[in-house]
């Protein structure tokens, strides 16, 4: 017997189609390496900067292979460096940036979920209006409000202070908190809400007992929008807080503009990295979270 | 033990009128059957029992009560949905204590319940899986469970089958019908299978565009159904119905039905028409299975019997009986037939009618007209 073989020594059209397809995906992730690392340059040169020392930046450029390495820089930023002639570094402005959008974003959340909780398993007439009324402040640039928040907090009292700023962020990320909610209870069955009538549960009892224990990966989606969209937001910490009173963004932009001193760029570049660290964190460990939730309904 | 009273009752979503002066009334114990199409109302019927929908007009009462404004928690109801409607964060345990725990129910109470529902439904096994790890037939069973740890007046059924294989509805059919017998519970259950309705109620209220067409026994809704949607409502494959003209033959009064060809058949009527449509034209309507090879030794033994002769135009053998299309005049209707002498395609077949459960309506009201001395 005789074994057929199908196995050419050469298949000109095999080993064409094989080469282009490898051409091809030498294409593809060459391109993609390269923005890769045209995105990724802005980083390094940061990185690259808060370690170098400022004689060895202002002689090289800021955009320049390192040829020196310090520490000296981050202490620097942290505790010591002047702006507007108060020498405390950033350390103040993050504590302040901390102590803002952790209640606001937890507040925030919370009314989110109720206004959520209300506007798609309790509607009333007129809800789907006051709804719409709502997510209006989606679309609104925060400009718009400046004057009236300014108004407001001069008003009550809480002008200057940091409690401005929670009030101004809880109100101000209502609209995304309730419509991000409002949108995924909307997928959980009527048929629940009235299960639970019958079986004698309350508007809380059903909200804490059924609602909130599906909802997790929603409230994980807001979270990180809240605390990322509080932290870097900076308009607002600019406008309505002065000193010793501002969120770090505000401070990182007075430490940049300080123009009683030379440009401390060394130092600048650590205050820019320590203030990008909580939201990183918050990525890091809600981000696979953050994806799902967006991408999935309530219950199978 | 409880009854269910329902008077008058309206529901207006806006201009639109969803339910038409509904009566209903179910006695103790009693298995009451909402059925019809979609959209006609029969779920909010059961929701405005429930007290999930509120009343235009009319009244509910229970027990004698009226539970109109009644919130539903306290109208001492159960109800299981078409979706099951279980928590699904909760475990099969826990969807049945949930209600006991609302209403303040002591633990050990509460631990009694489950033990006599789950050895009931047998599910001891599944009680502490969650909904997801459950299969269609045993998420049902948690959902029944968790209506009867509560022990209430009243059972409400939503469609519970609705989303179950065919195979398994026809199980749990047997299953709630032996629950209802062992529990003796009043229930109304909605559902628009009218084999459902048909094997499981000891009352049907057939139920169309917002109004209860006839509201009785199962046997008398299939036999003598109040009007044409009725009849063509109830029964797999439908009634037949045929257009004919009330006539007399030999003094005894027949219904004189067009043939192909010009030709008229002459059906006795065993019974004369307690009234009579103006112009004297009817409805025919005979079910499939009152459809039967003739034979002429038949004739003596059977009364009321009719014969014409139909082309047979489809054949569709379901293994225990066999359907057939067949060519009256210009219709086509369906008669059920044993395999055994079933009829051949393309045959032309000798066909007796069984005129003594034939039934005929006025064309205009859709209405049935009844037969025999009033």
């Amino acid at each position: 017997m005789v074994d057929a073989t199908y196995d050419l020594a050469f298949d000109p059209h095999a080993r064409s189609a094989n080469l282009r397809f490898i051409a091809g995906r030498i294409a593809v992730y060459g391109f993609l390496g390269l923005f890769a690392l045209i995105y990724l340059i802005p980083l390094f040169v940061i990185v690259a900067n808060s370690f170098r020392e400022l004689p060895e930046i202002t002689r090289n450029g800021l955009i320049a292979i390192p040829q020196s390495f310090s520490l000296k820089a981050w202490p620097q930023a942290w505790l010591h460096h002047c702006v507007a002639g108060t020498c405390e570094g950033i350390h103040r402005n993050f504590y302040n940036s901390l102590i803002m959008t952790i209640p606001a974003t937890i507040f925030s959340t919370v009314l989110g979920a109720i206004n959520g909780y209300v506007l798609s398993k309790w509607r009333f007439p007129g809800s789907e209006t006051l709804f719409a009324c709502m997510t209006l402040g989606v679309f609104m640039p925060g400009q718009v409000s400046l004057l009236p928040w300014a108004f407001i907090l001069g008003t009550v009292g809480l002008s200057n202070t940091i409690y401005g700023l929670i009030l101004v962020h809880v109100v101000q990320g209502m609209s995304f908190t309730t419509l991000f909610c409002r949108n995924y209870y909307v997928g959980i069955p009527d048929d629940l809400i009235k299960a639970a009538r019958i079986d004698g549960a309350g508007f809380w009892r059903i909200f804490f007992k059924i609602i909130l224990p599906l909802s997790p990966p929603i409230l994980i989606v807001t979270v990180i929008w809240q605390f990322t969209g509080i932290w870097n937001e900076y308009l607002f910490g600019v406008v309505f807080t002065g000193g010793r009173q501002q969120p770090v963004t505000a401070a990182l932009v007075g430490l940049a503009t300080n123009s009683m001193n030379a440009r401390s760029y060394d130092v600048a570049s650590c205050a820019v990295l320590i203030a990008a660290i909580p939201p990183l964190l918050i990525y890091f460990f809600g981000g696979k979270y953050f994806v799902r939730g967006l991408t999935q309904g309530a219950i199978k | 033990m409880a009854t269910l009273t329902i008077s008058g009752l309206y529901k207006r979503f806006g201009p639109v009128e969803v339910l038409k002066g509904i009566d209903l009334e179910a006695r103790t114990g009693e298995f009451v059957a909402l059925v019809g199409p979609s959209g006609c109302g029969k779920s909010t019927l059961l929701a405005m029992i429930a007290g999930l929908e509120s009343v235009s007009e009319g009244e509910i009462r229970i027990d004698g009560t009226l539970v109109n404004s009644v919130a539903p928690k306290d109208r001492d109801i159960a109800m299981v949905f078409q979706s099951y409607a279980l928590y699904p964060t909760m475990t099969a345990r826990q969807n049945m204590t949930f209600g006991m725990e609302s209403r303040g129910v002591p633990k050990a109470e509460q631990d009694t319940a489950i033990k006599r529902v789950a050895s009931l439904l047998q599910i001891e096994p599944l009680l502490n899986r969650k909904p997801g790890q459950l299969s269609g037939g045993q998420r049902q069973r948690v959902a029944m469970g968790r209506a009867l740890v509560r022990d209430p007046k009243l059972f409400l059924f939503d469609e519970p089958l609705s989303n179950l294989d065919a195979k398994l509805r026809v199980d749990m059919r047997t299953e709630i019908k032996k629950l209802h017998l062992r529990v003796g519970k009043t229930t109304i259950y909605v559902t628009h299978d009218q084999i459902e309705a048909m094997t499981l109620a000891s009352r049907i209220a057939v139920m169309h565009q917002g109004s209860i067409q006839q509201f009785d026994e199962p046997q008398v809704v299939y036999d003598h159904p109040a009007n044409i949607f009725v009849a063509g409502f109830m029964g797999s494959p439908s009634m037949n119905f045929i257009p004919g003209e009330l006539t007399k033959v030999d003094g005894h009064p027949a219904v004189a039905i067009a043939l192909a060809g010009g030709e008229t058949a002459m059906l006795p009527l065993p019974q004369p028409p307690q009234s009579r449509p103006a112009n004297g034209k009817v409805v025919l309507g005979v079910r499939p299975e009152h459809l039967f090879r003739y034979d002429p030794t038949l004739k003596s033994q059977k009364a009321g019997l009719a014969m014409l002769t139909a082309p047979v135009e489809v054949v569709e053998p379901t293994g225990a009986e066999t359907h057939a299309v067949l060519k009256v005049g210009e219709r086509e209707i369906v008669g059920r037939f044993d395999p055994d002498g079933a009829p051949r395609l393309g045959e032309l077949l000798p066909l007796g009618i069984d005129m003594a459960h034939a039934c005929l309506f006025d064309p205009d009201t859709q209405a049935l007209i009844r037969l025999g001395s009033a």
